[in-house]
């Protein structure tokens, strides 16, 4: 596997906060990650520094490529979602297929017309006619057309309906996802990415604060369901949270041996959800 | 060069009303007020017609029906064509002052530059469709639909000449459309070199401000002329607040009027009075307009300009604000 994303030490400063703090990541090829993190926490930072539409400090290469100095041959490699809804309203559906595969040397059409074909889009529509949902739709026609090394989604899920959000999802892993593409996403909606990731990363105050892979993710985060008279016994292992559910405590452990927790009570693997809450614990405080 | 002509078609697409339905509507209101004239000018003239010598209703058209000096009467429809193409290219500049101003303004705030941006372009590309756009694209589509309106308006006059004695062919005969037509495209080239510093203007205040563009355009180089005024009036300038507003506010806001090079060449224009149709387009010929070559301000304008629609593109690529 080689690395289609290298980040170290990646800064970025504003004027009166820090938005990366030298991050420092990899994303191998061939992946799908997901890049999870409160409000501020600097992801959409990074990835417009991955996508070369802002300036940083520190080290990058992408596809090989710095994205400062190369962004106009990485972006033919490279493809993005940001946010939701950004296509210009006065575009037609026509004429943006049109544009995008005369100018886009990787783009393939027939595949954008079989995906248009499974929507009720129209050709002579303009977007301004069209759903949020419908809009994404097209957007997500276009760039599932790419044969893209790199895709990255900036919340590209923000606002729709969950048909859409359902449909977004199942397309990329059914008919865009293979071992070639990569994909690095970014949403707060976590519950409904987790089933499809490979590769898990929280960032908080600009800093990466976790970097696995869903396997190992399963291997060194466990969540215990201790009844009250254990609840003492399995506070000594330094749990990472603990809430309370029906007269039990549910306790999340790091890196404890698996034989150990077993003893205590029921061991399951963690939501992404509650991992997420107990490593942001404190964040807006 | 494909991606090139893809972008300028996108520019096209989305500013279709003010590139060609704005010419289109201006050249119907135009060929719309100027029948409505020439009836007028038949009634009135048939109701005074035994009042006085007949010519108490003056108008240039006169000069078109007066089957004894042809000459005129063709000059008078020439400039009937360069006219009508002059008020529709006044119409194309306000559409292209404004189009300038949001070229690179309106998809940052609609965020649409986040799409843009996500195709292989580079932003050099983008901002110089945009411009040839603006000074190549909108003025030759105003050029064509100005002379076809022009010469829908000549027939008309050709056939009111009928009534007054003049052949309508003979009339058309003595005109010089063809002349016009290629003076009028042998100017284009003139025009997108004079108008570089607004352009460049525009187009710079475009790519660089956070809001309003239109506010900073205006109020800098007005401002700075306020200020230049202001010191003048105290005398420590010796140039004069005149030239500053002629030569740095002027060229900045009014590039894009047409023909705004005409009195500023160094050859002094001499028109004839205003009762020689065919001396003041001979005075006007391609040689004087493009006399404005001569004139420096012509080539650092252009320079300005030039470097201008550079730190656009810088911007294009650098702001970070979507």
């Amino acid at each position: 596997m080689t690395a289609v994303v290298t980040a170290n030490g990646l800064t970025k400063r504003f004027k009166n906060q820090v938005a990366l703090d030298g991050a420092t990541f990899q994303i191998e090829s061939g992946r799908i990650v997901g890049l999870i993190g409160p409000n501020g926490a600097g992801k959409t930072t990074a990835l417009k520094a991955i996508l070369g539409l802002t300036t940083f400090d520190g080290h990058l290469s992408v596809l090989g490529l710095d994205p400062r100095k190369d962004r106009d041959k990485l972006m033919e490699q490279v493809c993005f979602i940001a946010d939701v809804a950004v296509l210009p309203r006065w575009l037609k559906v026509r004429d943006a297929v049109d544009f995008v595969a005369n100018t886009h040397p990787r783009f393939d059409r027939a595949k954008c017309d079989a995906f248009l074909a499974r929507t009720k889009l129209q050709p002579g529509q303009k977007v301004k006619q069209l759903s949020k949902g419908m809009i994404v739709q097209l957007h997500l026609a276009l760039v599932m057309s790419i044969d893209a090394k790199l895709l990255v989604l900036d919340e590209p899920t923000l606002g729709l309906d969950i048909l859409y959000r359902k449909q977004f999802y199942q397309s990329l892993l059914e008919d865009y996802f293979d071992e070639e593409k990569t994909i690095l996403i970014t949403t707060h909606q976590v519950e409904e990415i987790e089933h499809i990731l490979t590769d898990l990363m929280f960032i908080r105050d600009g800093k990466i604060v976790l970097d696995t892979d869903m396997d190992s993710l399963g291997e060194r985060f466990a969540e215990v369901l201790v009844s009250s008279e254990l609840a003492a016994a399995a506070r000594e292992l330094k749990p990472l949270d603990e809430r309370q559910v029906f007269g039990k405590s549910i306790f999340l452990f790091d890196n404890v041996s698996r034989p150990q927790l077993e003893s205590l009570g029921e061991v399951r693997r963690p939501s992404i959800g509650d991992l997420f809450v107990a490593t942001m614990k404190g964040t807006y405080a | 060069m494909k991606s090139f002509y893809w972008l300028v078609k996108r520019e096209f697409w989305e500013h279709k009303g003010g590139f060609v339905t704005a010419p289109i509507v201006a050249g119907i209101v135009a060929l719309v007020l100027n029948v409505m004239l020439l009836i007028t000018a038949e009634v009135l003239g048939r109701r005074w017609a035994g009042v006085g010598k007949g010519d108490s209703f003056h108008t240039n058209f006169d000069r078109a029906f007066d089957a004894d000096n042809l000459v005129q009467a063709g000059a008078v429809l020439d400039m009937t064509l360069y006219g009508v193409t002059f008020l529709i290219l006044g119409v194309m500049a306000i559409v292209v002052f404004f189009y300038c101003l949001g070229a690179l303004y309106d998809d940052r705030r609609d965020r649409s530059i986040l799409f843009w941006k996500s195709l292989p372009l580079s932003d050099t590309n983008t901002v110089l469709s945009k411009a040839a756009s603006a000074v190549i694209v909108a003025p030759a589509i105003a050029v064509v639909t100005g002379v076809v309106a022009g010469l829908l308006l000549m027939i008309v006059v050709s056939i009111f000449a009928t009534f007054h004695g003049v052949p309508a062919w003979r009339l058309l005969m003595e005109a010089h459309p063809f002349q016009v037509v290629f003076t009028l495209l042998l100017l284009l080239p003139l025009y997108a070199l004079w108008a570089l510093p607004t352009l460049g203007w525009l187009m710079l205040c475009s790519a660089w401000a956070r809001s309003k563009p239109f506010l900073w355009a205006i109020a800098l180089p007005v401002g700075a002329g306020i200020v230049v005024s202001w010191f003048g009036l105290m005398g420590l300038f010796n140039r004069g607040s005149s030239w500053f507003w002629t030569n740095v506010v002027g060229r900045v806001l009014g590039g894009l009027v047409p023909g705004g090079w005409v009195g500023q060449t160094t050859s002094p224009l001499v028109l004839p009075g205003h009762d020689d149709p065919a001396a003041v387009l001979q005075s006007l010929n391609l040689a004087y307009h493009y006399s404005a070559l001569a004139n420096p301000s012509t080539w650092i304008g252009a320079v300005a300009g030039v470097a201008m629609i550079a730190a656009a593109i810088w911007f294009r690529r650098w702001r970070d604000d979507s």
